[in-house]
């Protein structure tokens, strides 16, 4: 299929659909709310179900129902609707159904503003709702990506029977650019739903899904099974990029957006002789460690840049583990870090670890 | 479960529903949430809808409801019901999806989720069960307890000056445009109970017939955190709850009307 301009959430829909999604339920939240409205308009076209819900913890919570049916379903939002959202990310997890959620980040705490910004690491990593799981968090850096990796959200969500979040913020998610758009996948029959799904007991024994379980060595023995399931996923599913790593003596590590200005800063860098590379974690869960740490044996240091306060940094220190210098550069609240503020950020680290 | 062989000379005229399990219910003793699971259960049955029913647990004392229906059933988080089924209903359109909600979980945390439900018209039926009090935590009040009425975080008495007033659900949701059938009725004695089972009967027809949203408010006791024994709570219900809560229906449009004439 040729190259058409498409705008970053919309792709993001489309992509989407073209994946055989069923069902959409959101409520609108900038800077997202184009994707809502994409669905709203190609999903009746489609005689497939769009609903806008009262509020985000419904919409999570119609996702949670329809996965339950075996239905492949998503939802999407942004930064204050995901908090909304994270109860149901909790039962969708323990429960094991297969669901695809996206935040469009937007500037943090609170209302914020609706300015691209990346504070919901910690969220989207660590804290995706009460318990213990995580989600899949794939972190496009452009449209292209972002209708890639909407497509295998849905695969990876339905091979591990879990959540998988897409999470960029509103530039990626407002931008035009020339992107493919993959071939329309048919929609799987209501018949070829999956055997656990909720269709009817018919000619069967009834299906449950639930997230509770009575019994303190009854619950460890499902969160047992779970940490085994996201080990697999740690195993198989970690991805990210490399730019000009193989004889860099520094290190950028940086995602979407902020990741994307510094595949910039390396070019930069390089004209002014400085052997710079860039990690880029497409994969924010599973975190790309193994691979960080073999790169921390390369090089004298590492330049975390984020769009927040620093938080995906911990997690490179965690994989470093002392083997080289860790420091950290980020705006928040919207600021876009630009390449001219991240250059000196690396001469400093270039002189300190000399 | 023992089988009897019937002999040819007589009728099988009642039995165990087989929208049942035979598994024991967790319920206290005198517990009405038992006589309402029978009488969904006989009612599926009588519809022949089992095998295509999909049924929704809330989080309070049915909470495990999935363990006594024998039918395909998933558990929601607290107050979350109609938007679950919501969900499940709008990908599985062919199917009987009813949710099984207790007052906390329906008229406080689930407020939202109720009302825009029924607005929608959404082709799912609801079992409300009002016993007047959060019976799983352990009997703080509801947003149902009554004017005086003593529960653990109210006991002094619910005082409406500071906590507000009982929320009639009937009478609020029969005001939305979705809703084709609301109606109240109470388990407290046998015709209340026959006049119940014929409501939900006609709560899931109406879903059958495609007419719009249908509950059904049932009120009930909980004799453990209301400290009585069960006969007396049942009278206890009888004398306070249906003045507060009025029985009878609070919306039947035509069609539904049509419908309840027709069957008999
Ligand atoms: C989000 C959340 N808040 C609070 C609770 C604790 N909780 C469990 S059951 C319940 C009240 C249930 O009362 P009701 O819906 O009236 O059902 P009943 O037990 O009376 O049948 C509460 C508050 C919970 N499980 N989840
Ligand atoms: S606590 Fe109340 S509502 Fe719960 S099972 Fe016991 S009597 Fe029934
Ligand atoms: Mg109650």
């Amino acid at each position: 299929m040729a190259k058409e301009l498409w705008e970053g959430n919309a792709a993001l829909a489309e992509a989407a659909i073209r994946a055989g999604v069923e069902a959409f339920f959101g409520y609108p939240i900038t800077p997202q709310t184009e994707v809502l409205e994409h669905f709203s308009k190609r999903m009746p076209e489609l005689g497939r179900v769009f609903l806008q819900a009262e509020s985000e913890v419904a919409a999570i919570n119609m996702v949670y129902g329809a996965a339950c049916a075996g239905a492949r379903v998503m939802t999407s939002s942004s930064s204050p609707g995901v908090s909304l959202m994270q109860e149901g990310f909790s039962y969708i997890a323990c429960s094991e159904v297969p669901a695809v959620v996206t935040n469009i980040m937007r500037g943090g705490p609170g209302l914020g503003n609706v300015q691209p910004a990346q504070g919901d690491y910690f969220q989207a990593v660590k804290s995706a709702g009460h318990g213990d799981f995580h989600m899949i968090v794939l972190a496009p850096a452009n449209v292209q990506e972002l209708i890639d990796l909407t497509v295998l959200a849905f695969d990876l969500a339905e091979k591990y029977r879990t959540l998988a979040m897409i999470v960029a913020d509103g530039s990626i998610g407002q931008m035009m650019e020339p992107a493919e758009m993959p071939p329309m996948r048919p929609v799987r029959p209501p018949e070829e739903r999956p055997d656990w799904a909720l269709t009817g007991a018919k000619g069967r024994d009834p299906n449950i899904i639930t997230s509770l379980y009575l019994g303190a060595e009854n619950l460890e023995r499902v969160n047992l099974r779970l940490q085994a399931k996201l080990k697999k996923i740690a195993a198989n599913e970690v991805r990210w990029k490399e730019y000009s790593t193989e004889d860099a003596d520094l290190l950028l590590v940086a995602y979407g957006t902020v990741g994307r200005i510094c595949q910039t800063v390396v070019r930069e860098a390089r004209r002014a002789g400085m052997k710079v590379g860039l990690l880029r974690p497409i994969t924010l869960w599973p975190f790309p460690s193994k691979r960080i740490a073999e790169l921390a044996e390369q090089v004298r240091g590492i330049l975390t840049v984020e769009m927040n306060a620093g938080q995906m940094v911990e997690d490179v220190r965690l994989a470093v583990e002392g083997r080289c210098t860790v420091r950290f550069y980020g705006r928040m609240g919207g600021v876009i870090p630009l390449p001219d503020e991240i250059l000196p950020e690396l001469e400093k680290l270039d002189a300190e670890c000399r | 479960m023992a089988t009897v062989e019937i002999p040819e000379d007589m009728e099988l005229v009642y039995k165990y529903p087989e929208s049942l399990t035979e598994r024991h219910t967790h319920y206290c003793p005198g517990c009405t949430h038992g006589i309402i699971h029978r009488l969904i259960a006989e009612v599926i049955d009588e519809l022949g809808v089992r095998e295509r029913t999909i049924g929704i647990a809330p989080v309070g004392c049915s909470v495990l409801a999935y363990y006594y229906f024998n039918m395909d059933f998933a558990e929601a988080a607290h107050g979350r019901a109609p938007a679950m089924a919501t969900g499940i209903k709008r990908v599985s359109p062919g199917k009987v999806v009813f949710t099984y909600q207790g007052d906390g979980d329906l008229a406080a945390i689930g407020t939202a989720e109720i009302i825009h439900a029924a607005n929608r018209g959404e082709l799912i039926t609801t079992i409300f069960v009002n016993n007047a009090i959060y019976g799983m935590t352990g009997g703080q009040m509801a947003p149902t307890t009554l004017p005086g009425q003593v529960t653990t975080s109210s006991p002094m008495g619910r005082d409406v000056e500071t906590a507000g007033w009982p929320i009639r659900m009937a009478e609020l949701i029969a005001t939305l445009p979705g809703a084709a059938y609301v109606t109240r009725q109470a388990v407290f004695d046998v015709p209340g109970i026959r006049r119940t089972k014929k409501a939900i009967k006609l709560a899931f027809q109406t879903q059958l017939a495609g007419l719009g949203f249908s509950m059904v408010e049932v009120l009930s006791t909980c004799n453990t955190n209301w400290h009585m024994g069960p006969v007396e709570a049942l009278e206890w219900a009888k004398q306070h709850m249906v003045d507060y809560y009025p029985l009878g229906d609070t919306k039947v449009i035509d069609e539904v009307k049509a419908l309840a004439k027709g069957r008999k």
